[in-house]
């Protein structure tokens, strides 16, 4: 029964970072270059472009989901289980997000970097 | 990439690495978060460690946000997950906690990652941005379309 808790809480852990990290980008590309609207208008502008985008509120919704299901599993289940393989899956969930949802392209050099990355953080967070 | 680009991609770094240090201490001092007794969830927010993480968190999601305003999701991400080569070399170094070869091998393989989309653009997608500072980094339409804007200027000048 913990097992199912555990990888249920890690499922929505990684739904919910998915969702969240490609509402971000979106609210973030239609927002523009921040570094450019703060020379030209200042940090005002910036903050209130950010804020009055839709997209920013569901992806930081998202996100609070998705940090407070991550606290729910930590209790739930080890946190040597539970954290690199909720970060490794929202790599590889976010891969294919991002060229699905946000067109990237996203060639052979940025596959096989999303590959060793989930790799390599299931290995160190372990 | 500017350096000051260069900057953002660094705070998102290591502002991660710290907050999510930080906020993983002060949980394991707040104790078990369950269901039933939700209101731990609310107490632990009073640890000073989580606190602090949370603010620390803050100011990765002002620079992550910042990244992906002029940068690919695909982009940013790998370099935020050099946020874990950091923690694993300050467990080694500063707190002389044991790296064991199975997370030397992660490090390396999360390095090998970021490298690989390091040498790529930044900014592949393109959306309705006020394209005018980014033509450093996407190579397309920005880059021709303020090319031929100078070209004109410059006959219009003539």
């Amino acid at each position: 029964m913990r097992h199912v808790y555990t990888w249920g809480g890690i499922l929505i852990v990684v739904i919910f970072s998915v969702i969240g990290d490609i509402l971000m980008a979106r609210a973030m590309k239609q927002v523009g270059d921040v570094h450019e609207w703060f020379r030209r208008s200042g940090l005002w502008t910036v903050v209130g472009r950010t804020l009055s985008n839709p997209n920013f509120f569901l992806g930081v919704s998202a996100m609070a989901v998705a940090f407070f299901s991550l606290l729910f599993s930590l209790s739930w289940g080890d946190v040597s289980l539970v954290a690199p393989a909720a970060a490794s899956l929202t790599f590889i969930g976010n891969a294919f997000a991002a060229k699905i949802f946000l067109h990237e392209k996203v060639d052979r050099r940025r596959w096989i970097a999303a590959i060793l990355v989930a790799g390599g953080v299931a290995l160190l967070a372990g | 990439m500017t350096f000051r680009k260069y900057l953002v991609l660094a705070g998102v770094t290591v502002f991660a690495a710290a907050g999510d240090s930080m906020l993983s201490h002060g949980m394991k001092q707040a104790g078990n978060v369950s269901l039933h007794h939700l209101q731990n969830l609310f107490l632990a927010v009073t640890n000073p460690w989580v606190a602090f993480g949370i603010l620390l968190l803050l100011a990765f999601f002002a620079s992550y946000m910042n990244a992906l305003s002029w940068a690919d999701l695909t982009y940013v991400l790998p370099a935020t997950s050099l946020g874990y080569v950091l923690l694993a070399l300050v467990a080694k170094f500063a707190l002389h906690e044991q790296v064991s070869p199975l997370r030397w091998l992660g490090i390396a393989l999360i390095s090998g990652g970021v490298s690989f989309v390091a040498g790529g653009p930044a900014l592949t997608s393109h959306h309705q941005e006020p394209a005018k500072n980014i033509l450093a980094d996407s190579p397309r339409p920005s880059a021709a379309s303020a090319n031929t804007a100078h070209a004109v200027s410059i006959g219009v000048k003539r």
